[in-house]
């Protein structure tokens, strides 16, 4: 039992919630009644699809893709966290040919930090990498993030469709059961 | 009964073959997985985005860049969805002329100024509120390139304080300030914004979205900084849309077509 914790459970756990998720959702759309609930099965099951993308571009130890580009004087607040590192950076990003030294020292600053437990990464503040060499390890994927901003710009329009179209049955049939609607559709007496 | 348990069959087997798929994924948060990294032998697009985009578009903000530039065609075609959607519900839902069948649910449409005071708080309250949310949308939107945001995001703010005024007030108060002739506009012109920049830069002799090409009309000295400036107006373009969109959804579908009377 342990040993299936360990080996199947544990450094997995994020992709088993989102396919339980996932299992909840589509068990909502087949088996319950209101078309209202079934569209919110629907709206579960997308959510779990968006967290399972976006957590495919996590990287350990990484910070957001947004790179720190020179004459930006907004990230005072980082460099109150981590004071000796934050000192670095300052003093780094003024120098004309600090830069490749400044970003491998920031890597080797968050390899001795960050530990091999998949689940602790740690924020490394001085890791925003300054623009002229970003380096791949320490920025996370940029790419799961854009597609699953067009993934829930999608689904708000089809669930503003389905929402639409709920109503004008409910305006046909009365009723927003779907035993009611198919009772209602095989005794004939609706025109269409 | 019967779907339950149909139900309860598909879920359990559709999970059982998933969960014995999760064993075979990337670690969590591993760098080198096959999405982050590539596999060996075929470069990796995420990683020439992370190395590359800020030499080729001066855009600090990764993700922006990606969404407006590099898959520019995609996000395009995502503001024609929406506004697709939008034009869907209108025609769905839209009862135009007098079918008055049923009561509407709040004849008073007095406002707190009249002598209606029982809405006082909620109603002062919006009114000092949206000023503030439609600025801060507007910050959302311009400030894509540096920090998190972009078209999308400040266009569901923009359209969330006209849907505020309509929760607090009264739809027609939102209605007059966000009419239907005005929404369908701006939807249609947010995409025809986003679509100029593309033929514009077709008619100066790059594809259709190359907005290096747009260098002699954007006055800007170098191809990176027009892609920087196109990609602005593009979220300008989609942000427009969004705003319009979403609020046509919440009116159209709050007052079950008849844009009389509100929740």
């Amino acid at each position: 039992m342990s040993e299936f914790i360990d080996n199947t459970l544990q450094p997995y756990f994020n992709f088993w919630i989102y396919v339980i998720l996932m299992m909840i959702g589509l068990w909502a759309l087949i088996a319950k009644n209101n078309l209202i609930k079934k569209l919110i099965g629907l709206s579960i099951f997308q959510t779990a699809i968006i967290l399972f993308y976006v957590s495919l571009g996590v990287k350990e130890g990484a910070t957001i893709p947004i790179l720190d580009h020179h004459g930006d004087h907004g990230h005072g607040a980082e460099t109150e966290h981590h004071p000796e590192a934050g000192h670095e950076a300052a003093a780094d990003h003024h120098g004309e040919n600090g830069e490749t030294s400044h970003a491998e020292e920031a890597g080797s600053h968050a390899e001795s930090q960050g530990e091999g437990d998949g689940l602790k990464g740690e924020y490394t503040p001085e890791a925003h990498i300054d623009s002229t060499s970003p380096d791949p390890d320490k920025i996370a994927n940029p790419l799961p993030h854009v597609l699953m901003l067009t993934a829930i710009v999608v689904g708000v329009a089809t669930l503003g469709v389905a929402l639409a179209i709920s109503q004008m049955i409910f305006k046909e049939f009365g009723s927003l059961e779907e035993d009611e609607i198919l009772e209602e559709l095989k005794s004939g007496n609706v025109d269409g | 009964m019967l779907s339950k348990v149909f139900a309860t069959i598909a879920v359990v087997i559709t999970g059982g073959i998933l969960l014995y798929g999760v064993s075979d994924f990337p670690g969590f948060g591993d760098p080198h997985s096959p999405p982050n990294a590539g596999v060996p032998g075929s470069p990796s697009v995420s990683q020439y985005f992370i190395t590359e985009s800020y030499a080729d578009t001066k855009v600090p903000n990764l993700v922006t860049s990606v969404l407006a530039d590099y898959r520019g065609y995609d996000t395009l075609f995502e503001t024609v969805v929406i506004f697709a959607a939008g034009m869907a519900i209108f025609a769905i839902l839209r009862v135009v002329g007098d079918q008055s069948v049923e009561q509407p649910r709040r004849t008073s449409e007095s406002s707190f100024t009249d002598g209606d005071h029982s809405r006082i708080i909620v109603g002062t309250t919006c009114r000092l509120v949206v000023p503030v949310i439609q600025l801060f949308a507007l910050y959302v939107v311009a400030h894509g390139h540096h920090s998190p945001g972009g078209g999308f995001q400040g266009g569901v703010i923009l359209g969330a304080s006209f849907i505020i005024i309509a929760l607090a007030e009264h739809l027609n108060a939102a209605l007059r300030r966000f009419s239907e002739r005005s929404y369908v506009v701006i939807a249609s012109i947010g995409i025809l914004i986003y679509a100029a920049f593309g033929v514009f830069a077709q008619l100066l002799g790059g594809n259709f979205l190359d907005y290096g090409f747009l260098e002699p009309i954007l006055f800007t000295d170098g191809p990176e900084m027009a892609r920087s400036h196109s990609m602005l107006g593009v979220e300008i373009g989609v942000a427009f849309t969004v705003t319009a969109i979403m609020f046509a959804i919440y009116a159209n579908l709050s007052s079950r077509g008849l844009l009389r009377d509100g929740l």
